[in-house]
């Protein structure tokens, strides 16, 4: 089962369950490590239709274990999209009124070329091979799907965590394509700690004999034992102490007592456990050192001389920023500096903070407060762009 | 989205000095109650300030663009003559620097609109006068121990920080008990007296 579920990730990489648009030679991805990538392809989902004006566009752009599937049953997991609580018909996010566009991002592992695509120059996998790949990297191979629909200005670009990156990228690359942006518990640069964490979860997986220098693939290997260690660690910082103790506390996992081992005793440890091992089933490992990488490099301010406002000078996108309390990867003084940033350049800007103990990952969850936001900000900018309800 | 106008009467004083499509700062937005009668009447582009959070997330529920902050510390970022107006509406004593607030809105606004309860009024003078105790009205309804409201003016007082700013009084409104404007031709001690609430328009 699971070594089936590994496979069809693998197909998933170079012949994805998603449309694919495809840029040959005369369309090179200009790339921020000073090289370009071509030939490369990007997978994405659409959901809804694009009225006549084209004005009705949502881009969704996902974290960075996430997917193009925001909003489908994932052909790799068969779970439910990643959003689906937010994006639908009749959800707060309206696919019948919204055309929602989400794209696998340039480095990921379901469609858009990553490091488990076959490199056309040698016909496997890129593995190592493929350059160092950027948020801005990613947010232009996004623009060129955006060009591809023929929409000039993008009715409203949303995301989390990674995703709100992205979000920030295009708001400061792009201003003109972007009416509204809604930057969910992000961050204009990853932090020293965030950088740390990540480090962790790379050397787990190049610790892993598996991992053949990268090289994996070719030897019919996945590091899968280191894999799962980065994703338990990082999934750690995804929670917060008091949702982890409100979950499990301490109690025991199908035992009546300690077993003097090292056995998963605790329920926390199974459920860590059983979190890494379904991670490698649908992740790509080279994938994952990429992605963490390109959140590593994301400094917004320092791309713009230093002043994190000058990425936002004159801009007339209108901004909706939100953290939660208990986000200790992205704390909400993260958000506060953007808003501060947004302010100084005069720009149009709302910032909610909500008030969880889920962590991190209470974007992706059932929060009423942070729809009641969403609700409320995609409403009024849908007035102001004239979007009929 | 209706306003309920007979209960605050100093916001509709503010909304009259505001001209249509103006860009507006309401610092202590609250629960939105100004920035949409400002929208609705006035059709302007409105930012708010608020320091609960609660306050800033229904106001961003209801469409305002509102962000978490405290006038105190936050007003820094915002640039110089960034709106047309700023409003600090029922704020002024709630702040821990009211000179340095002041100070701000007139570099952030090229105008600003200021309302506060005058501590000058018949009444709070009278509490303390006869009674010997710390007034508790209708406007003024919390306890000494409790008030988020630390630093209390007159009228007088407030004119007088105005000078100290260089800031020029281009208009100023008085509100009785019964929330009627006092007539214009009334001089500051019977403003200061008989006013409960006063709103001023200032510009540097």
């Amino acid at each position: 089962m699971a070594v089936q579920r590994a496979l069809r990730t693998n197909n998933e990489a170079d012949r994805p369950s998603s449309p694919v648009l495809q840029f040959g030679p005369d369309k090179p991805l200009k790339l921020d490590a000073g090289t370009v990538l071509s030939p490369f392809q990007v997978a994405y989902q659409t959901y809804g239709t694009l009225n006549d004006a084209r004005s009705n566009a949502i881009l969704v752009c996902h974290a960075l274990t996430g997917d193009q599937h925001v909003a489908n049953t994932n052909p790799v997991t068969g779970k439910p999209g990643w959003w689906e609580v937010l994006i639908g018909p009749g959800k707060i996010i309206d696919t019948n009124r919204f055309f929602v566009i989400c794209a696998n991002v340039i480095g990921g592992c379901l469609g858009s070329t990553g490091p488990a695509s076959t490199n056309p120059a040698t016909g496997r996998p890129y593995g190592l091979d493929l350059p160092i790949i950027t948020i801005r990297d990613m947010v232009r191979a996004q623009l060129m799907l955006v060009d591809h629909f023929g929409i000039e200005k993008l009715f409203c670009v949303i995301g989390g965590s990674m995703g709100g990156m992205q979000v920030l990228e295009w708001a400061a690359s792009y201003s003109e394509r972007v009416f509204s942006a809604l930057p969910i518990a992000t961050g204009a640069r990853h932090s020293s700690q965030n950088i740390a964490f990540h480090e962790v979860g790379r050397q787990a997986v190049m610790a892993d004999p598996d991992w053949h220098g990268g090289k994996y693939l070719d030897f019919g290997r996945r590091p899968e034992k280191g894999l799962a260690v980065a994703r338990m660690a990082a999934h750690i910082t995804y929670l917060s102490e008091a949702a982890l103790h409100r979950k499990f506390g301490r109690n025991l996992q199908d035992r009546e007592a300690l077993t003097f081992g090292f056995d998963a005793d605790f329920q926390i440890e199974s459920y860590l456990r059983h979190q890494g091992m379904t991670f490698v089933d649908r992740f790509d490992a080279n994938s994952y050192l990429y992605l963490t990488r390109a959140m590593d490099y994301f400094d917004l301010a320092a791309d713009h001389g230093g002043r994190l406002a000058d990425a936002f000078a004159g801009t007339k996108t209108r901004f909706c920023l939100v953290s939660f309390t208990s986000d200790w990867l992205f704390p909400t003084e993260e958000s506060r500096s953007i808003v501060h940033a947004l302010n100084a350049a005069g720009a149009s800007v709302s910032f909610v903070e909500i008030e969880t103990d889920r962590g991190h990952d209470a974007f992706l969850l059932d929060e009423p407060e942070l729809f009641a936001a969403i609700n409320g900000f995609i409403a009024s900018a849908a007035r102001a762009r004239g979007l009929s309800l | 989205m209706s306003v309920n106008r007979t209960q605050r009467v100093d916001l509709e004083v503010v909304t009259d000095l505001i001209p249509a499509h103006s860009r507006v700062l309401d610092v202590g937005s609250g629960d939105g109650l100004l920035l949409e009668l400002l929208q609705e009447t006035r059709q302007v582009d409105g930012r708010g300030l608020e320091l609960s959070q609660r306050g800033v997330n229904e106001c961003v529920a209801r469409g305002l663009s509102v962000v978490q902050g405290d006038a105190d510390k936050d007003l820094e970022f915002y640039p110089d003559k960034g709106f047309d107006f700023v409003v600090l509406s029922q704020t002024l004593q709630a702040t821990r620097n009211p000179k340095l607030v002041l100070d701000e809105l007139l570099r952030i606004g090229n105008r600003a609109i200021v309302s506060f309860p005058n501590f000058g009024h018949w009444r709070v003078r009278f509490s303390l006068l006869i009674k010997g105790r710390m007034p508790v009205t209708k406007d003024l309804p919390y306890s000494w121990y409790d008030t988020p409201n630390i630093h209390f003016c007159t009228i007088r007082d407030f004119v007088n920080l105005c000078e100290e700013l260089g800031a020029t009084v281009e208009k100023a409104t008085a509100l009785d008990a019964n929330g009627q404007k006092i007539g214009l031709s009334m001089p500051w001690w019977f403003w200061n007296f008989f006013g409960q609430q006063a709103v001023f328009l200032l510009k540097r």
